[in-house]
């Protein structure tokens, strides 16, 4: 038997898989069981309700989704009202990702949604900082910890910052994040990139410019993920390009408490499933009690070079 | 990657939905450009409802790798035999690679997909008007009315005569059938009006179903405020997961609250015929 629970700061998980916000939904719970989940996660809410981006808002490849949906929703009272109540017939904790374009907009979103029904706030820092020119939060350490820290001012619910792989610095972003006072951080949200059509010469999606996601981003942000944990002491939550039980335990290995699997529920919706699963067979094969042991198990002692090689020759 | 096992869950009223392996029965050129595919689905069958639709995952060939699943609406439902058929225009690199399967071929399906076609109690007369790959997603309705002794009344639009697939099938539910088409010019749109307005006031229609055309939609959109009767249709667009969480296929609507994008898979396919902008 093994021990699948992992604790994420004050939060304890039955297993480590949970969905990436935004590729989660009620419709699911026509597929499977969700209580067997780690935890559930919410699609993103604003301060205001949107409609979402032009159209088209999705570019396939061979391997990776690039998507402009831009964040519709229905403001935070209907997400209380509606979506929070919906979930509290599950068991797995019920976890709320809110973005804001400003530090004083954060705070308030964060009390706003801090009701029963919500067991965790995740934040998305990956949208533009009015206040920056636009900037994203995540791509500067010091707007990353003011808006962290206003929001645990304004709210006594576990904090996760979820970062961006576009920031330079990842493992200052992360410690800034830290020192405001998250509890976790979600390494990592979608990369902003672009699609043109040559013989259109326009974009191919509406809004210009997306976020990639899916199996092709797993080497930079399995690397960004190892790269954070060894430069915080609060827990890290890997997600990037994760479709299988072996992605899953390649960043637990990196450094990772818990995973969530984003882009695969689109093709795969029960995958998550699997992947829980395959990580419990995984544990019974290697002799491995606690899931959470696998967490920065990674043997990285470097190869030898060629010339200790030749020393020791 | 390894691609997971389907896991889909045993329990069907609990858990209607799910991804399955169908076997390939058939997959043969009916006509030029489109396909007809026949899959041993027992489970999809089992579960589906007209107008409903199953999310396909195209196999990789040389040429093209699908990454998403592919939308189709299911062309017939058969309970009896526990099969899935499906009508499609073989247009993108999705529907090439559908193309190449052979009958024993396994292809990874999810589904049943959406909001489907709705009858409502005490009904007697549908119309269907259709056009192109649109007769396709409407033939379950046909077949949905025949079961509940709702007369239907079907009008199928094509090119040309060769590319009324969907006939043979409506007849033999017991639809009456109208053809027209572009070859002989009997498909223009005032020419349907008329024959629209002519079945609705000499025998009564208490739904208007269209999937197809733009210029079809718009006129039944006229008549059906006209006469005050129900209308339905049935849209397709590029989709994402299917299933309402991506939010890739919105497509513009009028709400009462104004124009606002609503989800083609999960709140529709079918949609009241008023909201609907464009086909």
């Amino acid at each position: 038997m093994v021990d699948m629970s992992v604790q994420i700061g004050r939060v304890s998980l039955a297993n480590p898989v949970m969905p990436g916000s935004g590729t989660f939904g009620e419709g699911l719970d026509d597929v499977m069981d969700l209580n067997r989940l780690g935890a559930i996660v919410a699609k993103t809410i604003t301060p205001e309700p949107r409609e979402g981006s032009p159209l088209p808002r999705v570019v396939e490849y061979k391997d990776a989704f690039l998507g402009a949906i831009g964040i519709p929703n229905k403001g935070p009272e209907h997400f209380v009202r509606e979506i929070a109540s919906f979930y509290r017939q599950f068991s797995p904790p019920f976890v709320a990702s809110i973005s804001a374009p400003t530090v004083e907009a954060f705070g308030k979103i964060a009390a706003d949604v801090s009701k029963p029904g919500i067991d965790i706030l995740e934040i998305n820092i990956s949208c533009p900082n009015l206040e920056k020119d636009g900037k994203a939060f995540a791509m500067d350490p010091d707007a990353t910890e003011k808006a962290i820290r206003r929001i645990t001012e304004c709210t006594d619910l576990p904090v996760w910052a979820k970062l961006s792989p576009n920031a330079g610095d990842a493992p200052t972003v992360a410690q800034a994040a830290e020192a405001g006072g998250a509890e976790a951080l979600t390494v990592a949200n979608a990369m902003v990139g672009m699609a043109i059509d040559a013989e259109a010469m326009r974009p191919r999606l509406g809004n210009i410019t997306g976020g990639m996601t899916g199996p092709a981003t797993k080497p930079v942000i399995l690397f960004m993920a190892y790269q954070v944990a060894r430069s915080v002491s609060i827990p890290v939550i890997g997600c990037g390009g994760i479709s299988t039980a072996e992605d899953a335990i390649e960043y637990m290995l990196a450094g990772a408490s818990a995973i969530q699997a984003g882009t695969v529920n689109f093709i795969h919706p029960a995958a998550m499933l699997d992947i829980i699963d395959g990580m419990e067979a995984y544990c019974r094969r290697k002799g491995i009690e606690r899931v959470s042991d696998l967490t920065g198990a990674l043997d990285d002692d470097e190869g030898m070079k060629l010339e200790q090689l030749a020393k020791s020759a | 990657m390894s691609e997971p096992a389907p896991k889909a869950a045993a329990d069907l009223e609990r858990f209607p939905v799910g991804e399955m392996i169908g076997t390939v029965v058939e997959n043969t050129a009916v006509n030029d450009g489109y396909n007809h595919l026949v899959l041993d689905a027992p489970r999809g069958a089992a579960t589906a409802k007209a107008g409903q639709f199953f999310h396909l995952l195209c196999p990789p060939t040389g040429e093209h790798t699908p990454f998403l699943r592919r939308p189709m609406s299911i062309y017939r439902i058969d309970r009896g035999q526990g099969r899935l058929e499906f009508l499609y225009k073989i247009v993108g690199g999705g529907t090439k690679a559908l193309a190449t399967l052979k009958a024993g071929d396994g292809l990874n399906i999810f589904g049943p997909l959406g909001v489907g076609f709705t009858l409502e109690d005490g009904w007697k007369h549908v119309l269907m008007v259709a056009r192109g790959v649109g007769l396709a997603t409407l033939a379950p309705l046909a077949e949905l009315a025949a079961e509940r002794d709702v007369r239907v009344t079907a009008i199928l639009s094509a090119r040309s005569p060769e590319f009324m697939m969907s006939e043979e099938y409506l007849r033999s539910v017991g639809a009456k059938v109208i053809t027209v088409n572009d070859a002989d010019g009997t498909s223009n749109v005032d020419d349907v009006e008329r024959t629209v307005r002519g079945i609705v006031e000499a025998e009564g229609v208490d739904l208007l179903a269209t999937c197809g055309s733009n210029r079809l939609l718009l006129m039944l959109q006229c008549l059906a405020r006209e006469y005050g009767i129900a209308g339905q249709v049935a849209l397709e667009q590029l989709m994402g997961c299917g299933i309402g969480m991506c939010f890739v296929c919105v497509l513009p609507f009028r709400t009462p609250d104004g124009l606002a994008y609503r989800r083609v898979c999960k709140d529709g396919p079918v949609f009241p015929i008023e909201e609907a902008l464009s086909w």
